[in-house]
């Protein structure tokens, strides 16, 4: 596993070697580009994590998990991602959020991080995309557009728990 | 998300009053402002290092090889799509597996614009617009930079660890997306 990331790295800049790209301004440009995204997101990740912060020390977390906690625990999805699962769909502001939340809590190394990270890492965006996607459109039913896309961000929930559980990736 | 987030806030100050943690929550509040500070400086090098990595990849072509490898499973997933569908279907694709977002979206509009015109019943998504749609909430990325990064501002000793999972998890999301729309699509058909 550890060779996954230098190996793709090698590669990366081997091809652009080979491509005669200015490696090291090209690199420099793209950092820039990343120091964008990153004031870009940290409005709505302030945003959310006070509101995160603020539903935990209320105890009103624990109210909307245990509504929620009786059909995931069968699944054994482990109640301290629901929050993630549960915004996840719908803002990806916000899962970042949420997802900052749970791995300073729960720590990023444990298995709740774990699953957090691999949900937050499979599945999408997907009422927002839906949105967008259909937007411009002349679509007016979606169909199994829907369905579909939902059925995809469970088995994502699903698998990336089983993963982490039973095989301690 | 308006909704979501007042609801979030207002939801926790009526618990709160009810539990009587009203100056603990007014509290983290103001911690969870402050730690969002702290979360993107620590967030904000990994993340530039790989926005950065990934410009060399995008400036060095790697973005038309993938496009090539992923033109047969186009051809297979849309079959009735034209031929300029079809390039930015394969755009589209090819910038969420390199984590770009921001292209993405753009080609992934054009992309539907397209399958809007061909589309013989335009009132109804057509199965084409719904594969495009599938594939993007269930987008498989490469490298999961916010994420990894996330993980190191969170002090993580593997940040890392957990892309063969994504990868893993990603692949079979898709699969079930994918065979969702196909099944469903059958099935709309035989009707």
């Amino acid at each position: 596993m550890q060779y996954i990331i230098p190996i793709l790295i090698i590669l990366m800049i081997l091809t652009a070697l080979k491509s005669k790209l200015p490696v090291y301004d090209t690199f420099i440009t793209g950092a820039g580009d990343g120091m964008k995204i990153v004031l870009g997101i940290f409005p709505a990740l302030l945003a959310v994590l006070t509101a995160a912060y603020m539903l935990r020390a209320s105890g009103a977390i624990d109210l909307i998990i245990s509504f929620i906690s009786p059909i995931t625990d069968l699944i054994g999805i482990p109640r301290e991602v629901l929050p993630l699962a549960m915004i996840r769909p719908i803002s990806g502001g916000g899962a970042l959020g949420i997802l900052t939340d749970t791995l300073n809590t729960y720590g990023a190394d444990g298995e709740i991080g774990k699953i957090a990270s691999v949900i937050m890492g499979s599945t999408e965006t997907t009422f927002y995309c839906l949105c967008v996607y259909f937007a411009k459109t002349r679509v007016k039913h979606t169909l199994r557009a829907v369905p579909c896309a939902v059925i995809g961000d469970i088995t994502g929930i699903v698998v990336g728990t089983l993963l982490i559980k039973l095989l301690n990736f | 998300m308006n909704y979501i987030w007042c609801a979030m806030i207002i939801f926790s100050l009526i618990v709160a009053a009810l539990n009587g943690s009203l100056d603990a929550t007014i509290n983290a509040a103001f911690d969870g402002a402050k730690s969002s500070v702290e979360v993107v400086l620590s967030f904000a090098g990994v993340m530039c290092f790989w926005t950065g990595m990934l410009k060399i990849a995008e400036k060095s072509g790697i973005s038309e090889k993938i496009e090539k490898l992923l033109n047969p499973v186009i051809k297979r997933l849309f079959p009735s799509a034209s031929n300029d569908a079809k390039k930015y279907i394969s755009m589209n694709m090819t910038a969420n597996i390199l984590g770009m977002g921001n292209a993405a979206t753009p080609m992934g509009i054009k992309a539907m614009a397209e399958l809007d015109k061909s589309n013989k019943n335009p009132l109804r998504a057509s199965d084409d617009m719904c594969m495009l749609v599938v594939l993007n909430t269930t987008s498989f990325q490469l490298i999961p930079t916010t994420i990894i990064a996330l993980r190191t501002a969170a002090g993580s000793a593997e940040p890392m660890s957990v892309i063969a999972p994504i990868w893993i998890t990603s692949i079979c999301s898709i699969a079930a997306a994918v065979a969702a729309v196909k099944v469903m699509t059958k099935f709309f058909k035989r009707r």
